[in-house]
């Protein structure tokens, strides 16, 4: 018997990266292990998962919106309104009555699109975000957006020459993505200068120089807000990249979950592409992508999202249908994280006082976080951070002596790796390299997330690690 | 701007077909929104999904566990555990604050193999079952056996001469994968006058087919109890399939996602192959599938299941936690659904009366399937 190897397997499988769970992730996680024996002999009592954005992981405990687990829990088992009368809100016990009409067992496959009532409560949603009908036939709810990602790049790569254009930095979803299924990225460069804005240049350079390789650009993934910058763009580039796409007959795919991180709204505004593309009714074919784990709902584990085609012919729409088909449908878990997402308790509802304390203390929260944190590393020696204006992390700029970038190459790792490994080692604060999203060459970054309450503390031993760090290898 | 057509996709969209949910699905769905019209001039009343294993479907209603939907409701919302004393029974909330005290909160991405302890909890389930160790670092959560599926058979297939071999019939969750990954499926026919029974002959006969075609059979797919036949296997014919992957070196991927569908269980046992690869010390590589939206659960809207891999090497298993990852993690609602079915209450736990399952009258039904095939041959002829 020949026995199976890494060399048995498709090849793909050995280029797929995603860092955000990587090395410094696993590192993390046997630490947490370790920490559980009397004598564990590390220089710090917890670990910190600043690596990924999970707002209700143990440590970081951002409280789930109530509305929405009271909802949950009364689908779970319906017995409960009459078993613990007094116990649920008015708004919520309707609520779940409705869903219960519609959808019966939250133990049934659905719809392979999602629930249609859910699917209508998301149109709506939409509608008065920007103004503009949408179609719930044209709406798939998702496993979390991830999974809508995947599928869609699935369907638009026709290996081996189809490219997809791809931000950098980006969230590696898109990389690794891409890798397993054997599509090519095209990088275009974000300006970390000007708070890493979007160039068309830097777009269309990309798309040109994809071409002299042979390669055929078919999407354009823009992340807006920005992952891992925060960064949001102004209507104006919006349009010029809608025109680009119209250009070069290019897929927008809009990934739009951290529409609800909105650091200071009245500067940095949030516009879908959707009502962009409305606005100068252009007929680029647009994927817009949301999210439940994002924006202050933070509900990660149910897996919830949706996607809503725009410009998308009906046989098209039809070959979506049939490929979802085949998973057969998303978790009704995420499905009714959704409806409570885009249906929130409304002012006179029984439940707006407490979900309107609940929501706004969260985007606070995050607000005061970010600034904080971004300040605080920007009076770091060697240490630039853009003061992201939206979704959930921080990207600073760390500058490296030629000591540091030549132990970390010893120890045979990236320089921005090597420095969140002994951040890790010395603290417990897991980041994810800025190795893992793309940068330009010669330049490190790292991506924390400001979900950590107890700020000042953790600031106090991110600054006292970098100056240990400094003083070691040189500034 | 080139307008996007179908042409534009990827050209495996296209090869993709999946009939359970393909041309009958969508006519019958259009049915039943034209039934709540008044004058819907339809021959019938109402629309039965036989079309797909869904028992908690509206018009099925096949009802949930109580335990696991009472547990899973205290996972959405603690607070309950105070607000409503007396609900809930002892161990149900004995369960759900284990649980929460391992997890903390359902809406959290946990580990991406799936919560630690609910992986210990089902490798104690396969313990007991097969009287074999397992190891709970080897076995993932998944959202739904499908997702493991399609994950092993994208892992497993290099384009375009990796051959798997199917059962035909098959479940077509098979064919659609490896058309979507450019996989060949490699047919091998179970034999319907024996019951479905499965050959070693005719999956050897595949294999030689295949190979003269020049594809490199890589895997073999049995779902045992079959789908959509129901079959069981005797040990005797798992012993040989066994010895078979091992002469051919092919991974055995094991659907038993209907091991607890079991009707007459003294005659037809389920034996599952974990246990036959450990009676046998054989050294294949196999993957198990198990799911809670079959058996008496029925879960199926919580996607929830797992894989277990026996004989996998740890630097293959990295590979796999690695694409897990990309995904950050399975359902937590379906991880709950999971513990709930490999740790159900046991006689003396106050749950334990309540546990069963009620299945809906089925001789009405069957009446109307005799009646429809009489005009049908009646019609078209025998």
């Amino acid at each position: 018997m020949r026995p199976l190897t890494l060399e048995s397997l498709n090849p793909v499988v050995a280029k797929v990266e995603y860092a955000v769970r990587g090395e410094l992730a696993i590192k993390a996680e046997a630490y947490r292990v370790q920490l559980q024996e009397k004598d564990h002999g590390l220089p710090f009592q917890k670990v910190i998962s600043s690596n990924i954005g999970n707002p209700q992981q143990k440590g970081l405990d951002q409280a789930p919106i109530t509305f929405t687990r009271q909802v949950a829990a009364l689908m779970e088992w319906p017995a409960l309104a009459e078993l613990a009368p007094g116990v649920f809100p008015k708004d919520v016990l309707a609520r779940a009555q409705e869903l219960q009409e519609e959808i019966g067992s939250v133990g049934a496959y659905s719809h392979s699109q999602g629930v249609p009532l859910i699917r209508n409560s998301v149109a709506k949603f939409i509608e008065e975000r920007d103004g503009y009908p949408s179609n719930p036939g044209h709406i798939f709810l998702t496993g979390g957006a991830s999974a809508g990602v995947s599928l869609l790049l699935s369907m638009l790569i026709t290996p081996p020459h189809s490219g997809v254009l791809i931000p950098i930095p980006q969230y590696p979803l898109y990389t690794a993505t891409l890798a397993q299924y054997n599509g090519t990225a095209v990088p275009y460069y974000l300006d970390e200068s000007s708070g890493w804005s979007t160039s068309i240049k830097s777009v269309e350079d990309a798309i040109e120089k994809a071409s002299s390789e042979g390669v055929t650009t078919k999407a354009l993934v823009i992340i807006n807000p920005g992952n891992p910058t925060g960064a949001l763009l102004d209507e104006e580039t919006q349009v010029k990249l809608v025109e680009l796409c119209e250009k070069y007959s290019l897929v927008l795919l809009a990934d739009e979950v951290y529409q609800d991180n909105l650091h200071r709204r009245d500067t940095y505004p949030f516009t879908s592409f959707k009502k962009v593309v409305r606005n100068t009714q252009s007929p680029i074919p647009l994927v817009s992508f949301h999210s439940i784990s994002k924006g202050v709902s933070g509900e990660c584990g149910r897996r919830g999202g949706y996607f809503e085609c725009t410009n998308i012919s009906d046989d098209i729409i039809a070959q979506i249908y049939k490929m979802v088909s085949v998973g057969l449908c998303p978790p009704l878990s995420g499905q009714i994280g959704v409806d409570c997402m885009v249906r929130p308790p409304k002012s006179g509802d029984e439940s707006y006082p407490l979900w309107e304390k609940e929501t706004t203390d969260i985007h606070q929260a995050l607000a005061e976080r970010t600034q904080l944190m971004a300040a605080r590393l920007n009076a770091l020696p060697g240490v630039s951070c853009v003061d992201s204006p939206g979704a959930l992390y921080l990207h600073p700029k760390i500058d490296l002596s030629e000591g540091a970038i030549a132990a970390a190459r010893e120890a045979g790792k990236e320089p921005d790796a090597f420095y969140s490994l002994a951040l890790l080692d010395q603290t417990g604060i897991c980041t994810t390299p800025g190795s893992g999203f793309g940068q330009k060459e010669g330049e490190w970054h790292y991506r924390l997330t400001c979900l950590c309450p107890g700020v000042e503390e953790y600031v106090a031993q991110l600054e006292a690690f970098h100056m240990r760090f400094i003083e070691k290898y040189g500034a």
